[in-house]
């Protein structure tokens, strides 16, 4: 095994009972031993708190950051107000995505979070194209998100400061002393807090946030089942280099100035799916009986004939039975169109579905 | 009665010519929260190592293979309302189906409890 990394809070997830995994080079928790169900469900219901320091956190300064990051980002960063965050995406000039991000303007400068496993891709991606900023990626920063309807009460009981932000809000702000920054959002489809701390205060800060009444640790097995259920795409499986934007209905992420203007890499494909529609989309699609589609499983018509393929699928706990979302040909796009899954040979009836699976519980 | 456990995980209770069979407590901790269970039909017949069923968990799929040459007698059908069973009581009432062995003799390739314990650390 090659040189696998550890987070600032390895020891603290060993303690708690966490089972290790590889994921991305990263030695991290897939599950504590209230197991993944339970941990979902403890963060639907109550708090509950991911270490995902495996993230690559990133520092953007210099002169025009926002208006530079539009040249690599179909996203208006350009007008990205202090304090404000948003999600976005590198496209490639075939208008795929390379990797899916949180911007977030910090006033001085600009913050930037990247998926752990294309961390270095999109270093030396930004150092390449922005031209006079200063690309500081930061590995002395855990980053832990807390996510859940008591997450306001988990992380404002130490930080009053966090109760005023809004979703896609970020601030810097004392935790026992300690200065981090606070930004509410997440991947769950809670409401919650993506908080970055120095890593030597990382442990103490997330023991006092577990020391909350309604706050549980979990892992990556929950991320994931979460997130499904939220309709947030996952990099990788969702979307890639091959997918774009409008084809995984993210169109909503690039805004209205951009869609227009282009000037993006790929602007000529993704202008061109917003005009005409793209042939394939990224759909929700909700199996019939209790057998869960994983990834890969091939998407039929009624008729028989192949239209798509699952990207994601599995076990909703919220939902009490097999979520999925993948890819299908426009002409099958339609919520409510019953389709085959093929699940281990035998075709099991499906519908597609509007995503999300469960509502989205955003503080805006 | 004896019961034997195969290196897949499995328990096959051994009464006579027939036999109750299920997931070990060790397999369904390392499953994880099982969520589905796809079991073959009364009447069925396989091979020893054969695949006889599915089990789903949050995280991943595993197939269920045959311990030794049979026919399935009856299937434990609370399975598919319930499946968590299996995390509560995979040796007990989460049993996965009632079996009649065709050849005893594939039995002494199993290992008894202790055995068992010792492969699984």
């Amino acid at each position: 095994m090659t040189d696998v990394k550890r987070t600032p809070l390895y020891d603290l997830h060993v303690e708690l009972g966490g089972k290790m995994v590889d994921f991305a080079g990263w030695e991290m928790p897939v599950q504590y031993p209230m197991g993944i169900m339970g941990e979902h469900k403890q963060c639907r219901e109550k708090a509950a708190l991911f270490d995902v320091s495996h993230m690559g956190q990133v520092i953007l300064s210099g002169e025009d950051v926002g208006e530079k990051l539009e040249a690599l980002c179909p996203q208006a960063y350009a007008t990205l107000k202090d304090g404000k965050a948003r999600y976005g995406f590198f496209t490639n000039a075939e208008g795929g995505i390379m990797d899916d991000l949180i911007v977030s303007n910090a006033g001085d400068h600009f913050f930037v979070v990247v998926n752990a496993a294309l961390r270095h891709q999109d270093i030396p991606h930004m150092q390449a194209n922005l031209d006079g900023v200063e690309v500081i990626e930061i590995f002395d920063r855990a980053l832990v998100a807390v996510q859940g309807p008591s997450a306001e009460d988990v992380v404002g009981s130490l930080c009053p400061a966090a109760r005023d932000l809004k979703f896609m809000e970020t601030t810097v702000a004392e935790i026992n002393g300690v200065e981090c920054r606070i930004s509410r959002l997440g991947y769950t489809g809670e409401d919650g807090y993506e908080i970055s701390i120095p890593e030597d205060k990382a442990t103490d800060i997330t023991r006092a946030f577990l020391a909350h009444e309604d706050c549980e640790p979990a892992g990556l097995g929950a991320r994931d089942s979460l997130r499904l259920e939220a309709g947030l795409c996952l990099y990788g499986n969702d979307i890639d280099q091959t997918t774009s934007p409008i084809e995984a209905s993210l169109g909503w992420a690039i805004q209205k100035r951009r869609k227009e203007e282009g000037g993006f890499p790929g602007a000529d494909r993704i202008q061109r799916e917003l005009a005409e529609g793209p042939a394939r989309k990224l759909v929700g699609i909700k199996p019939e009986g209790r057998a869960p589609a994983r990834q890969g499983v091939e998407i039929q018509s009624a008729e028989g004939t192949t239209i798509g393929q699952i990207t994601s699928g599995g076990f909703g706990p919220t939902v009490g039975g097999p979520v999925a979302m993948g890819y299908v040909a426009t002409g099958h796009a339609q919520p409510g169109e019953t389709v085959n899954l093929i699940i281990r040979g035998k075709p099991q009836p499906a519908q597609i579905v509007a995503l999300p699976f469960v509502t989205q519980n955003y503080k805006r | 009665m004896a019961t034997y456990y195969s290196e897949e995980h499995e328990w096959i209770d051994v009464d006579g010519d027939t036999a109750t069979l299920g997931i070990t407590k060790h397999a369904a901790e390392q499953l994880g929260d099982v969520v589905f269970v796809e079991q073959q039909e009364v009447g069925d017949e396989f091979e020893k190592d054969g695949e006889i069923g599915v089990i789903e968990s949050v995280k991943a799929a595993s197939e269920l293979y045959a311990p030794v040459d049979g026919e399935i007698i009856e299937v434990n059908e609370t399975l598919a309302d319930n499946p968590g069973a299996l995390n509560e009581d995979p040796e007990g009432n989460a049993w996965i189906y009632k079996i009649k062995i065709a050849d005893a003799s594939q039995l002494e390739d199993l290992m008894d409890e202790s055995g068992y314990k010792a492969f699984i650390g």
